[in-house]
C-alpha cells in the first residue's frame, strides 16, 4: 500500500525535549517513528502521547502541554470563558490527559481530536451543564499495538482537515469555528460544513465493522 | 436491529460540539450507543473538532504553569480504566438515567393507556419514557420546537414511515402528526423536546400542568 511507502522511519529524530527528569533512552515502538512527510507533526503527538501512556514520560508531558496549552486556552477563551477560569480549565484537561493517557487509542483518533474532546467535556462542567456519554466499546485487548496505518490515517486526518477548513470561504469557516468555541445554539448550527468528513466516517465504520465480527 | 431513521447530521454536529441540551444529548448517546452508522459521524464530527483546536492561535499560560502542572503530576495516578457502567437490556446511558433497567421505570398513567415518565434532566429540555398500549395512538401534539423520539420496544407508524427499535423520529417543524403504535407489542419510546408538548387530542391540556409538560 502506497502509504506505508512514503512513510520513513527515523528512530533517532526526535524532537529535542527540555529535561524533566526523563529517564534512560527512549526505545523504539513502532508508534514513535517520525515520518518524513512535511508538517506531519501531529503524529509526533501520538509518539509522545503513547510515550506518557507507556513509560509516564514527563519530557514527553511537557512538549504536549507546550502545544496544546495554549490552544485549548484560546479555545475556551473563544468561546467567552474568562481567563482565569480557562487557565485552570486547561489545567485540568492536561492533567486529565496525563491520568488517562492509558485509555487514548492512537488508531481511533489524533490527539488533537482527544484533547477537543477533554476540553469540551471540562468546558460542559464548568457552565454546569450534563452531556450523557455513549457505551463504550470494547475495541481490544488493552496493550494491543494498533494497526500502523489506521495510527496514520487518525493522526493525518486532523491535518486534511485543517488545511480543508483554511480553504473554506470565510463566512463558512468562521461559522464551523464558533460552533466548536461554543457561541452557537444548536438551533444555529447547520450541518452542511463543505469538509470532506466522508473519509473520516467511512475509517471508522470499517474499524466498527471489523470490531462487531470479532465480537460476533 | 436494522436502524433506518438516524440522527441528523446538525444534531450530531451540536453534539460533538457540546452545545446540545442535556435532554437531547441523551437520546443521541442512546442511540449512538447501539448505531455504528452514527457512531462513525460522531467521530467525525469530533476529528473536526480537534482540527478546530490545532488550527486555533494559541494564547500563552501564564508563566509557571507548565511547572506548577509538572510538580502535580506524581499526585495524580493513572486512569486505566473507564468506568463501569450499568449492563442490561437498554443502552447504559439512558440506564444511567432511570437508574436502572426497563423494570425500574416508575410509570404514570396519563391517559388511554399511555405511561409516561419523567427522566431528570436540567430544565433547558424535557425527556421521557412513554408506553404506547399496541395500536394505540401516539398522544397527539403539534410542535413548537424541537422533537427526537426514538424508540426502544415495538414499534410506530405515522402518516409517512414506520419507526421501529433503534429508530429517531425529530420534527422541528409545526407538524401535526398521529403517530400510531404498531399492532402486537407495545411500543416503548425515549422522547426529548425543548417546547411543552401541546395536546390537541387524547389528553386535555389542563392535564399539562400536572404532567409537567
Ligand atoms: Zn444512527
Amino acid at each position: 500500500m502506497t502509504l506505508d511507502a512514503r512513510r520513513v522511519e527515523i528512530p533517532g529524530a526526535r524532537p529535542e525535549t527540555p529535561d524533566y527528569g526523563a529517564p534512560g533512552v527512549v526505545h523504539a515502538r513502532r508508534t514513535q517513528g517520525r515520518t518524513v512527510e512535511n508538517g506531519s507533526a501531529e503524529e509526533d503527538w501520538t509518539a509522545l502521547l503513547i510515550r506518557v501512556r507507556d513509560r509516564q514520560d514527563r519530557a514527553a508531558f511537557a512538549q504536549l502541554y507546550r502545544h496544546f496549552a495554549p490552544r485549548v486556552k484560546a479555545f475556551l477563551m473563544k468561546g467567552g470563558t474568562g481567563e482565569a477560569l480557562a487557565e485552570e480549565c486547561v489545567q485540568d484537561v492536561m492533567a486529565t490527559l496525563w491520568q488517562k493517557a492509558a485509555l487514548f487509542d492512537p488508531a481511533r483518533a489524533s490527539v488533537a481530536t482527544w484533547v477537543f474532546t477533554i476540553a469540551r467535556n471540562r468546558r460542559i462542567d464548568a457552565l454546569r451543564r450534563a452531556r450523557p456519554e455513549p457505551e463504550d466499546l470494547d475495541w481490544g485487548p488493552a496493550g494491543d499495538e494498533p494497526d500502523q496505518a489506521e495510527v496514520y490515517e487518525a493522526a493525518q486526518e486532523t491535518k486534511r482537515l485543517g488545511e480543508a477548513i483554511a480553504r473554506l470561504p470565510d463566512k463558512q469557516r468562521v461559522l464551523i469555528e464558533r460552533a466548536y468555541f461554543g457561541e452557537l445554539s444548536h438551533t444555529e448550527i447547520a450541518a452542511e460544513t463543505g469538509l470532506p468528513l466522508g473519509t473520516i466516517k467511512s475509517r471508522i465504520r470499517l474499524a466498527l465493522e471489523r470490531l462487531r465480527q470479532q465480537l460476533g | 436491529m436494522t436502524i433506518r431513521h438516524h440522527i441528523p447530521d446538525r444534531l450530531l454536529m451540536a453534539y460533538a460540539a457540546g452545545q446540545l441540551p442535556e435532554a437531547f444529548s441523551l437520546v443521541i448517546a442512546t442511540h449512538v450507543s447501539v448505531c455504528d452508522v452514527c457512531r462513525a459521524q460522531l467521530a467525525a464530527y469530533e476529528a473536526l473538532g480537534g482540527a478546530v483546536v490545532e488550527r486555533t492561535e494559541g494564547i500563552a499560560m501564564r508563566d509557571g504553569s507548565l511547572e506548577a502542572l509538572m510538580a502535580r503530576l506524581d499526585a495524580l495516578p493513572p486512569v486505566s480504566k473507564t468506568v463501569a457502567r450499568p449492563r442490561g437490556s437498554l443502552p447504559a446511558p439512558l440506564m444511567d438515567y432511570i437508574g436502572g433497567d426497563l423494570d425500574s421505570v416508575k410509570w404514570r398513567p396519563i391517559g388511554m393507556g399511555v405511561r409516561q415518565a419523567l427522566l431528570p434532566t436540567d430544565r433547558s429540555a424535557t425527556v421521557r419514557l412513554l408506553h404506547i398500549p399496541a395500536g394505540a395512538p401516539v398522544p397527539d401534539h403539534g410542535h413548537r420546537g424541537l422533537e427526537m423520539t426514538m424508540v426502544l420496544r415495538g414499534a410506530f407508524r405515522d402518516q409517512l414511515d414506520r419507526f421501529g427499535p433503534g429508530d429517531v423520529e425529530v420534527a422541528d417543524t409545526e407538524l401535526h402528526h398521529t403517530p400510531v403504535a404498531e399492532q402486537g407489542e407495545d411500543c416503548i419510546c425515549l422522547a426529548a423536546t425543548d417546547a411543552p408538548l401541546r395536546f390537541t387530542g387524547m389528553v386535555p391540556r389542563l392535564a399539562q400542568k400536572f404532567l409537567r409538560i
